[in-house]
């Protein structure tokens, strides 16, 4: 179960309230873990954007946490880096260490080992030759399946039922090529969900849309 | 590891850099550039500009509800984050909120990085389950008779709020209502004030 997938979740306290002139980043730190998240992940861990979101799911609570958001960043690059083989684990706690004037061995440069990937285009969207399976309109329901790996089904919609308001581009399927087993492209579509359908017949009135890809669905009758 | 006493990210984050860079695996002036471009070029004034040209061109707020990826682009606003952005307008009925549960997938070219609060658990978690309270903490109390839509980020597909235009705007120019435009309001958190 991914960290990540917090949709619906309770415990949280209140929402931070906007403030209008926020910068980009509170801290210089936080604008570094940025670009090295950014300038690291296909050009130096030979991975992608999906792998990277897979990796930021994979950490544990307290990594996912407590260093606030580009600390999560950092976190998952870090294991990315490890993961390919170009950091050794601990290499960045070591040399953080050292930086602070303590004595400490770094463990040696290890043997790359990144994944046999490259992608057949730049950005996300594929064509897709097979008709859409579903339209405008037809009733559907999110799949009640619990992924073994990553995936972008959150939990909160499993076997939700729902109604397609907006077929949308085609997408690579993150579920295959966050693990580098193929772009996988898929139709997607924009379902709409009664917030009833979710939550119970006390919630709220509203509705929600949640981008699906075709196999994350099955037809509603 | 010897000790239970944790590294701060910023120490940890210079570690990493230092890595890398000493290997030649990445360059600190190309991130200079980087972030300097996310600090000062990529932010929430672009979109401010698409939603001006939206309110003062009726033609371009057509063509930016139809097809939202080319009429920002005709602006001159593209790049990562917005393969595929899709407009959806409020108005007194109905009100639209972006949230992404799963990370925090933003649309970039149009509205930067994205601010804490959108980033935080607490708006991730909450705004799916109880969105006229979320709002409402966060300084917007819509009527009951606004239905209120939430829109959850999970592929590709970048949305963004065309607010309403405000009353008593009805004189100033493009120009003139862009400063009047809010990031908050653009992904559905706030309204455009006069």
């Amino acid at each position: 179960m991914s960290i990540a997938d917090i949709g619906g979740t309770e415990g949280w306290g209140p929402v931070t309230p906007p403030s209008r002139d926020e910068p980009a980043f509170g801290e210089k730190w936080e604008g570094r873990a940025f670009a090295l998240t950014l300038l690291s992940m296909g050009r130096v861990s030979g991975q992608n954007l999906d792998a990277f979101r897979r990796a930021l799911g994979e950490l544990d609570r307290e990594k996912y946490l407590d260093d606030g958001y580009y600390g999560r960043w950092l976190n998952a690059s870090e294991n990315m880096l490890v993961e390919s083989g170009i950091l050794a684990p601990g290499a960045v706690d070591a040399r953080a260490r050292k930086l602070r004037g303590e004595d400490v061995e770094e463990p040696p440069v290890p043997e790359p080992n990144k994944p046999d990937y490259a992608a057949t285009a730049a950005g996300s969207l594929r064509e897709v030759d097979a008709p859409a399976a579903f339209a405008v309109g037809d009733a559907v329901r999110a799949k009640d399946v619990e992924p073994a790996g990553f995936t972008r089904l959150p939990r909160y919609v499993r076997g939700r039922r729902g109604t397609v308001e907006l077929v949308q581009p085609a997408h690579l399927l993150p579920d295959t090529h966050c693990v580098f087993q193929g772009e996988n492209p898929q139709h997607v579509y924009s379902v709409r969900f009664d917030s009833r359908e979710l939550w119970g017949g006390s919630a709220e009135s509203f509705g929600l849309t949640i981008e699906m890809y075709e196999s994350y669905l099955e037809p509603a009758s | 590891m010897t000790t239970s006493e944790r590294i701060p990210a910023s120490l940890r984050t210079e570690a990493l850099e230092q890595l890398l860079t000493e290997r030649g695996l990445v360059d600190p002036a190309v991130m200079d550039k980087f972030i300097a471009n996310y600090e000062t070029n990529v932010g929430p004034l672009n979109g401010a500009k698409v939603v001006a040209r939206a309110w003062t061109d009726p033609e371009y707020r057509k063509r930016l509800l139809a097809d939202g990826t080319a009429a920002v682009k005709e602006l001159g606003f593209s790049g990562p984050q917005g393969e595929h952005i899709v407009v959806v307008e409020n108005s007194p009925s109905v009100h639209n909120v972006v949230v992404c549960t799963l990370c925090s997938c933003y649309p970039w070219p149009v509205l930067g990085l994205p601010p804490s609060w959108y980033k935080d658990p607490a708006y991730r978690a909450r705004v799916v389950r109880e969105p006229r309270t979320v709002l409402r903490e966060m300084g917007l109390d819509l009527p009951e008779s606004t239905e209120i839509v939430v829109r959850d980020s999970s592929s590709e597909v970048r949305w963004l709020v065309l607010p309403e235009r405000p009353a008593g705007t009805e004189e100033l120019s493009e120009d003139e209502l862009v400063p009047l435009i809010t990031r908050d309001a653009l992904v559905g958190v706030a309204k455009v004030q006069a």
